[in-house]
């Protein structure tokens, strides 16, 4: 489908952000419009019996019926391929729908799963908890302890995953590294990158076979819309684009064309996101309430080289501990804030921020939010667009409050 | 706060209902009310409708003004700002102004009995003597569009209010990002929503901001009147495009200066005419009134006639042959045969749109990408 007369449509060899708003589309688009139409059709329509039959037997490859893919999404998938360096890329409803449609598509009873647990909590829940219902084994190893997760690997392993960063504790992991145990044992590969972007890290270029997000977060980048896509070999993809037909969860088009509209802009809301970040990062360590802050462009976190080599920039998720401060004491401090909402997710044009024992984590015991490192004094704050200073005076207030 | 901040919050409070990060889009007609005679915020879309006010309130903030009122297209805004006027006014518009603003005055306005006149506003002396004693609006677009030129918005204000007119700047090229009249004096600040502050080649729509209440107050019961709303969508993207527009401004203006830099030095270009060049006889204003950056439209003309001009304009593979301007896709387009079709061929010419003339709408793309793209085009359209 994509057109040839684009020669942006798979360039890599231009410009990012001009790859951002050429890539998968046709030079020449429906009406001679600039944009992409939105095709909001439940289905498409054949002139008369005999291009069913050419259609069925693969003659004419076009679109049937919108749970199968729609021409606004095939825009889509072919642009977010292009920004990770793959071939092929599959859109759904959620974050969460495309971590479905992977492990159900490549997982069967007895197969074994491992991964690092620091990964979305969802992810996790998932694995371990609803495909062990039909015989999955979850097996969760430390973040970045590269040892035990080859250790935990068996004749029966399917699949390596982890996201990296890590959220919210920002652990970054060797993607090299991790891509290079999954080679040697035979098992494929699979990075949660949400965090990081394909700005920032294009995992499958270290060698992942799967590259996955949460196209809520920075790719569509302006809290409207939610959206997952997983990306790879058109080859590995097959069954996964086969299961999104059964089970059907697509996206939408207006979702999707929202999608579109934000990666014109993604290179430079990443650019942002990465200053506001590191400059919140920088302050928050400089202060006298803060414990500790958690952000790969510091020098004092635990996977500052690693980030350094394998990253662009750190993002705008910074998570930070107050010190001395109880639940109570922290929950202030949120509230001080004046730019940044308090609410769950991150990516967006809008500073967001939450007490992860408060939102994410609420349905643990404290024993179970103390063994995965969620502290009470814990704050996530996803930095947005918005002017970095104004973000630290923000701050400062609350915490000198 | 700064810009961009306000640019992201202002107009932009969580649902109250909700907590919806994003306001919801209210894609309705008419209103419930409270009582027979007893009126609620909103009562019927063409009269306010909660998406567009959203956008109003941002877009007042941005520019410094009291109230805005969101159109369906910028030439909606203009009409809406011509119809403060009754037979025998005077308009008096600068000559380097958009070909549909050229076209409403002439073909809509003067029939109503309003009389139209342009003079050069970025030459004070002559646009001072332009003035008439029936003057009662007068409306400049900086940078001046096609030919960038450069109007000093308030020495204009000054004269306007001397001679007991209004002054309307039509702010689309510049952007609030660069230039915000009505903190120089000017009365109106018009946009065409279409172009920057949508951003993404996906809307049509317009504004008109203002800084006196009682001004806001009589065009309000214009666009009231006569209708022509911006829709809740289109509201919501705009609004949606308002969070990146500093940012996007900033990095298209960087581009676009590294490209006039580069067409400069080109034996294939005639002359180049962009505010950021020192030879640019705006150079020195546009300095001082657009905050260190001169906009992201460049015109230059080809060392050749029509032809090369339309052979270049037809030649380019990114830049994507069409009008409007303003979005993250660069654009070009060649003003005599396209932008400026519609004023007279003598009135083109006598205001200096030749027939090489071509203009630039740089987007995001690469810098690079965007300068070999140009430099393979010439190369064919001027051998």
């Amino acid at each position: 489908m994509s057109d040839s007369s684009n020669p942006w449509s798979n360039g890599s060899t231009t410009g990012f952000s001009t790859r951002a708003i050429h890539a998968g589309e046709d030079r020449l688009k429906p009406g001679f419009a600039m944009t992409d139409p939105i095709f909001c059709a439940a289905t498409f329509t054949f002139a008369n019996t005999q291009a069913v039959i050419d259609f069925v037997e693969q003659k004419q490859p076009r679109e049937e019926y919108a749970r199968y893919g729609n021409p606004t999404e095939k825009v889509l998938e072919r642009k977010l391929a292009a920004l990770d360096g793959g071939e092929s890329a599959i859109v759904f409803g959620s974050g969460m729908a495309a971590v479905a449609a992977v492990l159900l598509a490549k997982l069967q009873s007895g197969d074994e799963v491992v991964l690092f647990d620091e990964c979305y909590h969802r992810t996790r829940e998932l694995s371990a908890k609803h495909l062990g219902k039909f015989g999955v084994v979850t097996h969760q190893i430390p973040a970045c302890d590269y040892e035990a997760m080859e250790a935990a690997i068996t004749p029966r392993t399917k699949l390596l995953i982890s996201e990296s960063p890590t959220n919210p504790h920002l652990s970054v992991v060797d993607i090299e590294r991790f891509a290079a145990i999954g080679r040697r044992h035979g098992v494929e590969t699979l990075i949660d990158a949400t965090l990081a972007t394909p700005y920032n890290v294009r995992p499958l270029e270290f060698g992942v076979d799967y590259v996955l997000h949460s196209c809520t977060k920075y790719l569509g980048g302006h809290n409207d819309l939610l959206a997952g896509v997983v990306i790879g070999s058109t080859e590995k993809l097959e069954p996964i684009r086969k299961l999104r037909g059964v089970l059907g969860m697509v996206c939408g088009p207006l979702n999707e064309y929202l999608l579109l509209r934000g990666l014109k802009t993604f290179e430079l809301r990443m650019q942002r996101h990465n200053e506001n970040g590191q400059a919140v990062a920088e302050f928050l360590a400089s202060h006298p309430r803060i414990e500790k802050v958690y952000y790969p462009g510091l020098p004092s976190h635990r996977d500052f080289e690693v980030a350094r080599r394998t990253m662009r920039g750190f993002g705008g998720l910074v998570t930070f501990l107050v010190k001395d401060a109880s639940d109570e004491q922290t929950g202030r401090i949120v509230d001080a804030l004046r730019i940044p909402r308090i609410g769950p997710s991150l990516g967006g044009a809008e500073s967001l921020v939450e007490q992860p024992c408060h939102m994410s984590y609420h349905d643990f015991t404290p024993e179970q939010r103390r063994a995965v490192g969620i502290a009470d004094n814990m704050i996530r704050l996803s930095c947005g667009l918005e002017n970095a200073e104004d973000l630290i005076a923000d701050l400062k207030q609350a915490l000198d409050h | 706060m700064h810009f961009r901040t306000r640019a992201i919050h202002v107009g932009n409070e969580p649902d109250p209902a909700t907590g919806a990060v994003v306001p919801p889009i209210h894609v309705t007609s008419t209103f419930v009310q409270p009582g027979a005679g007893q009126w609620g915020q909103f009562d019927y879309s063409r009269s306010g409708n909660p998406t567009r006010k959203a956008l109003e309130t941002t877009l007042a903030d941005l520019e410094s003004g009291c109230g805005a009122l969101a159109f369906a297209s910028g030439m909606a805004a203009i009409h809406c700002a011509t119809l403060l006027l009754r037979p025998g006014d005077h308009i008096l518009a600068g000559s380097d102004i958009y070909g549909g603003a050229y076209r409403l005055f002439h073909k809509i306005a003067a029939p109503a009995g309003i009389e139209v006149s342009l003079a050069p506003s970025s030459d004070l002396e002559a646009f001072q003597a332009a003035f008439r004693p029936n003057t009662r609006l007068v409306w400049i677009e900086t940078p001046g569009n096609p030919l960038l030129s450069i109007s000093d918005i308030a020495a204009c204000a000054e004269l306007a209010h001397r001679h007991g007119a209004l002054l309307g700047v039509d702010n689309t090229l510049a952007t609030p990002v660069l230039t915000r009249p009505l903190e120089l004096g000017a009365d109106i600040v018009m946009h065409s929503a279409t172009k920057y502050l949508g951003g993404h080649s996906d809307l049509l729509g317009g504004a008109l901001i203002v800084k006196a209440p009682e001004l806001w107050k009589r065009l309000y019961f214009i666009q009231n009147a006569t209708g022509a709303v911006m829709g809740p969508w289109e509201a919501f993207l705009c609004s949606r495009g308002l969070k990146t527009l500093e940012i996007r401004v900033t990095e298209q203006c960087r581009t676009a200066a590294g490209l006039a830099a580069y067409l400069a030095k080109d034996r294939r270009v005639a002359r180049v005419l962009y505010p950021g060049l020192p030879n640019h006889p705006g150079h020195a204003l546009a300095a001082r009134q657009m905050h260190g950056q001169f906009g992201a439209m460049v015109s230059f003309e080809v060392a050749g006639d029509l032809e090369a001009a339309k052979r270049l304009v037809q030649s380019t593979k990114l830049f994507s042959l069409a009008v409007s301007l303003g979005a993250v896709e660069s654009l070009i387009e060649q003003p005599a045969l396209m932008s400026h079709a519609s004023y007279d061929r003598a009135d083109r010419l006598a205001h200096g749109i030749a027939d090489g003339l071509v203009r630039l709408s740089v987007g995001l793309e690469h810098p690079e990408d965007l300068q070999a793209d140009l430099d393979q085009a010439l190369a064919l359209a001027v051998p």
